[in-house]
């Protein structure tokens, strides 16, 4: 090797492909592989929404980004500085992305005269028509080595083809200075039953690092180095498999089995096979025959004294709203996970969204609070899932914990706690009466939280249900003066929780600036990122995130006051702006995009900075 | 039955006016479900059952307030969804003796897709229908089971479509226990809901109900005395269908075809079709047995146990897969799970 790799801080690199080209495991290992560099990474894979549209089609092009540097990364990156295109189409569906300065990879054999056409470039090949000037091209017959490599090989064509992948990450590996072994391992692990599958993928992995290594003349290595991360056992956490071991965690912390009632849904579907895979934690999951079913079964078994869960997405939670009003009213325990998707109606079902907060807090009949929380980042679900059956256990309450196609598919390395270190969650269920007082289901302690009273406890059969229920017996009660009063207590009820959750921090800048950037959900990493940026330029910037929403934390109007102005982002057209609006009386500024995808740091801080300028 | 219920109060056998709450039963007077909340209670105290270990489910309407009369535990839910509420208790706790109440608009209209699921998923749990064909608590709106050109005040010139056919859909979701029943023939309904408990999975048993106000009479022809032993066959387990106020009708399978034929005439009671509830196909016929009764030559409506079979529950299945995974991987590990299987350290 004749010269030295260059050190670089941080580098987004966009994997492109068809569907069938192995790109999300391609980034899913180039992903492992970074994160044992000590570079902090974010990643975020981008679907098609067909399953299988057909080969080449622009309908067909799955991706994976990863931004990785030495220093603190919040996002999968705005803009690209590696583009991989396995094929015309995803070349075209993602060039706009690419930094001007980027480079392109591309495997020349996906730009044939079918797949320009199936890209829709009218048989003018954009490798040769000088429209790529300017960027770093680097040309690879990828197929063709692939298939050179293994021409010895056992495999069929489209087996042999299948390995191609593994040449692109072998190149890689190559260009960013890496070892290989983890990979090769993890590939001996997988394939071990398959030997002559395993050794196809071995020697292309190797060839595409071998074919950097001896052309090197015309392309440079790179490397990014550790970022300053605290010191720790780390793992990679994709949000919804934290999710998932937030769940069972809480279960175990709680002491009561885990039941989680679904119907299949993206992206929430991974909820249900994640959970399913448990069940040696003994938790129950139940596929559902529908949304309302799923939602049912989860209050019959909160009724039974399981820890019950349903998940969903924005479709889904307005298939449920009547059931959710009906757990609100019986006051069981029920946590309903939302893990949103650009709406209304189908609406994007693989894009990120956060517009479903409005129905979130109001999407059910009748005067219906229920709590609110929300999660922030891939690792951040596990808490927050914690937190929320925590909420809905020690408070007797249905919750809603939101999260988002993003946060739920995104993926970071996460500093995962140890079980000892995790509080636990106080389950009280109602004991027989002793002295033969009549038992009373809707009678409340100083939070006014009634108590949990399971079928099968001697001496305490008692009737729940939809209609009104008069204060403390809890029997049908029609009275005008008992059903305002009902209302209002099952308000204060949940305005309540304020008291027993934690005061909201600034997670940076300082009290009494000039703008204050308030944000909830999967926006984090960009809000987080620009005021950074903002304070290092001088700025009299914060950032404040909510996981609390419904109801929000105590100090949160001293904090809004204590700025010249409030701005809040939102992938949405200004729901969270409106609540804060009605709460507070604070003029907030709104920045919304609503576009199926992340909100860029890049465009937030140009908007931040037109927001400070203003402020004298 | 799957769970045996034992008696509360240390043996001390309830009675049936133990299980009726305080709460002022507001049904109509004269209303059908009387009937079948006195005989529920009855049987409830004849099993011995404990009060602390039933639960009754229900869903909306007239039926539906069932479980706010009942003296154990109860939930009286939203419209249709009773079964989806029962199927998650029962898996939170497979001890409980669960019955579900819901009528033919609760069940086979807003609620229809619960009971195709519940019924081919087989829960241990009893599933009364009370089937009145009519809407009551929204003041006599058509039912899915109403009968053709019914004329109501949302059809004033009659309802279009077909009726659903309780028995048939049970038999077609593949139902381990279908029975029909009535609440003008306590004995028989007392029997029912006894076999109805008795059967480990989930039982149907459909109750014809009279709404004496909305829909008076739906089933005279086969509840009341003048008419009711010729319009109705009651089933009895490896017994000739013979029916008719002088036991002197019969029903025999000619090719695939069954047809009434009068004994002594002809045929005995050798010739005619054996009930077999343990046989999928003639009780899938059985329930088939639909005709109006006031055609001529109709075939006698089946009352009594159609089907019943053995099969493992779901929530027998499911807590063996639990077992299954602790035995293979042993109970789980929260720091295993949480650290997953690729992991690094940061110095
Ligand atoms: S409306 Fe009909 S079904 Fe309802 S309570 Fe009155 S009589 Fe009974």
């Amino acid at each position: 090797m004749a010269t030295k790799p260059i050190v670089k801080e941080n580098v987004t690199i966009k994997f492109a492909g068809d569907s069938g080209d192995g790109m999300q495991l391609t980034g899913g290992l180039f992903t492992g592989n970074t994160a044992l560099t000590g570079s902090d990474l974010a990643t975020y894979p981008d679907f098609p929404a067909e399953i299988r549209a057909p080969a080449g089609t622009l309908a067909g092009v799955s991706g994976f980004q990863i931004n990785f540097g030495s220093h603190r990364i919040f996002t999968p990156g705005d803009q690209y500085d590696v583009l991989v295109a396995m094929n015309a189409a995803a070349l075209k569906t993602n060039i706009d992305r690419l930094r001007d300065t980027g480079t392109i990879i591309v495997n020349t054999d996906g730009f044939d005269k079918k797949n320009l056409r199936l890209a829709k470039y009218d048989d003018v090949n954009p490798l040769e028509d000088g429209s790529l000037d300017g960027y770093e091209l680097i040309e690879i017959p990828i197929t063709k080595m692939t298939r050179e490599t293994l021409s010895d090989s056992s495999l069929g064509m489209k087996e042999k083809d299948r390995c191609k992948n593994m040449f692109v990450l072998g190149f890689l590996y190559w260009k960013y200075n890496r070892k290989m072994k983890e990979t090769q391992e993890w590939l001996t692990s997988k394939f071990n039953q398959k030997p002559d599958v395993l050794d196809a993928n071995l020697r292309v992995l190797l060839a595409g690092f071998n074919f950097g290594n001896t052309t090197e003349t015309f392309t440079t290595q790179y490397e990014v180095k550790a970022a300053p991360l605290e010191k720790g056992t780390y793992r990679g956490i994709m949000g919804n498999q934290a999710l998932v071991m937030g769940l069972v965690t809480a279960a175990k912390k709680a002491g009561i089995p885990l039941f989680y009632g679904s119907y299949p849904i993206t992206p929430a579907s991974d909820i249900l096979h994640g959970l399913a895979a448990y069940k040696e934690f003994g938790v129950k999951t139940f596929q559902a025959e529908d949304e309302i079913a799923a939602i049912c079964a989860a209050i019959g078994a909160s009724y039974g004294g399981n820890l019950a869960i349903t998940g969903t997405s924005g479709p889904g939670l307005a298939l449920k709203g009547e059931a959710a009003g009906l757990a609100m009213i019986l006051e069981l325990p029920l946590v309903i996970c939302n893990i949103q998707r650009g709406g209304p109606s189908t609406g994007l079902p693989t894009k990120t969204e956060q517009a479903d907060l409005m129905q979130a807090m109001y999407g059910r009949n009748g005067e219906s609070p229920i709590p609110v929380i929300s999660t922030r980042s891939p690792s951040d679900c596990f808490e927050t899932a914690i937190e929320a059956c925590r909420i809905a256990i020690e408070h007797m309450t249905p919750v809603v914990l939101l999260s988002d196609g993003y946060i739920a598919n995104g993926s970071e390395p996460w500093k995962f706690p140890k079980a000892e270190e995790i509080q636990p969650i106080e389950v009280k269920f109602s004991k027989s009466p002793s002295n033969g007082t009549p038992f009373m289901p809707y009678e409340r302690n100083d939070k006014l939280v009634r108590e949990w009273a399971l079928p099968g406890t001697a001496g305490l059969a008692h009737r729940i249900g939809g209609l009104e229920k008069e204060a403390n017996t809890g029997n049908v009660s029609y009275d005008p003066a008992n059903h305002e009063y009902m209302v209002k207590t099952r308000a204060a009820k949940v305005a309540k929780i304020a008291e027993s959750i934690p005061l909201l921090e600034l997670e940076s800048g300082e009290m009494g600036g000039d703008l204050l950037i308030l944000g909830w959900g999967s926006t984090f990493g960009t809000i987080e990122g620009v005021c950074r940026e903002l304070l290092a330029e001088g700025k009299k910037v914060a950032h404040a995130h909510l996981r609390y929403i419904n109801p929000f934390q105590r100090n949160l109007e001293t904090i809004l006051k204590s700025y010249q102005r409030v701005m809040v982002p939102e992938i949405n057209n200004g729901q969270l702006a409106r609540l804060i609006r009605d709460h507070f009386l604070v003029d907030v500024i709104q920045y919304n995009k609503i576009q199926g995808m992340p909100i860029s740091q890049s465009e937030l801080q140009h908007a931040a900075k037109e927001v400070l300028a203003q402020i004298k | 039955m799957a769970v045996q219920v034992e008696t509360s109060d240390a043996g001390n056998k309830l009675k049936a006016k133990d299980f009726a709450t305080n709460q002022d039963v507001r049904w109509c007077p004269g209303c059908g479900d009387y009937s079948i909340l006195k005989q529920v209670q009855t049987v409830f105290a004849d099993l011995g059952l404990n009060k602390d270990k039933v639960a009754v489910i229900s869903g909306i309407g007239c039926s539906s307030r069932f479980p706010y009369y009942m003296e154990t535990y109860g939930m009286h839910s939203i419209h249709g969804r009773a079964p989806a509420f029962a199927c998650g208790l029962k898996m939170s706790n497979p001890e409980l003796s669960v019955w579900v109440i819901t009528g033919d608009g609760d069940g086979f209209s807003i609620g229809g897709n619960h009971m195709l699921h519940v019924l081919r998923r087989n829960f241990d749990l009893n599933i009364l229908v009370f089937n009145n064909q009519i809407y009551g608590l929204t003041k006599g709106q058509y039912s899915p089971t109403s009968e053709v050109n019914k004329r109501t005040k949302s059809t004033p010139m009659g309802s279009l479509d077909y009726p659903v056919n309780p028995g048939a859909f049970a038999m077609g979701c593949s139902a381990t226990f279908v029975a029909r029943s009535m609440d003008r023939d306590p004995k028989h309904l007392k029997e029912m809901l006894h076999r109805s408990y008795e059967h480990k999975g989930t039982s149907f048993l459909e109750i014809y109900q009279n709404c004496n106000i909305f829909n008076d009479g739906a089933f005279f022809a086969f509840t009341e005395k003048d008419k009711k032993m010729d319009n109705c066959v009651f089933l009895e387990h490896n017994q000739p269908l013979v029916f008719g106020a002088e036991q002197n009708m019969g029903v025999r399978i000619d090719g695939y075809k069954p047809t009434v034929v009068t004994l002594n005439n002809g045929y005995s009671k050798g010739d005619l079709w054996i009930h077999d509830e343990k046989d999928v196909f003639k009780a899938s016929m059985l329930t088939r047995f639909f005709d109006d009764p006031s055609v001529e030559g109709h075939l006698p409506r089946p009352f009594g146990v159609i089907y019943s079979e053995d099969r493992a529950t779901y929530e027998d299945k499911m807590f063996g897969q639990l077992d299954d995974a602790r035995s293979k991987k042993g109970e789980g590990d929260l720091d295993k799970m949480i650290a997953g299987s690729r992991t690094w350290e940061i110095a």
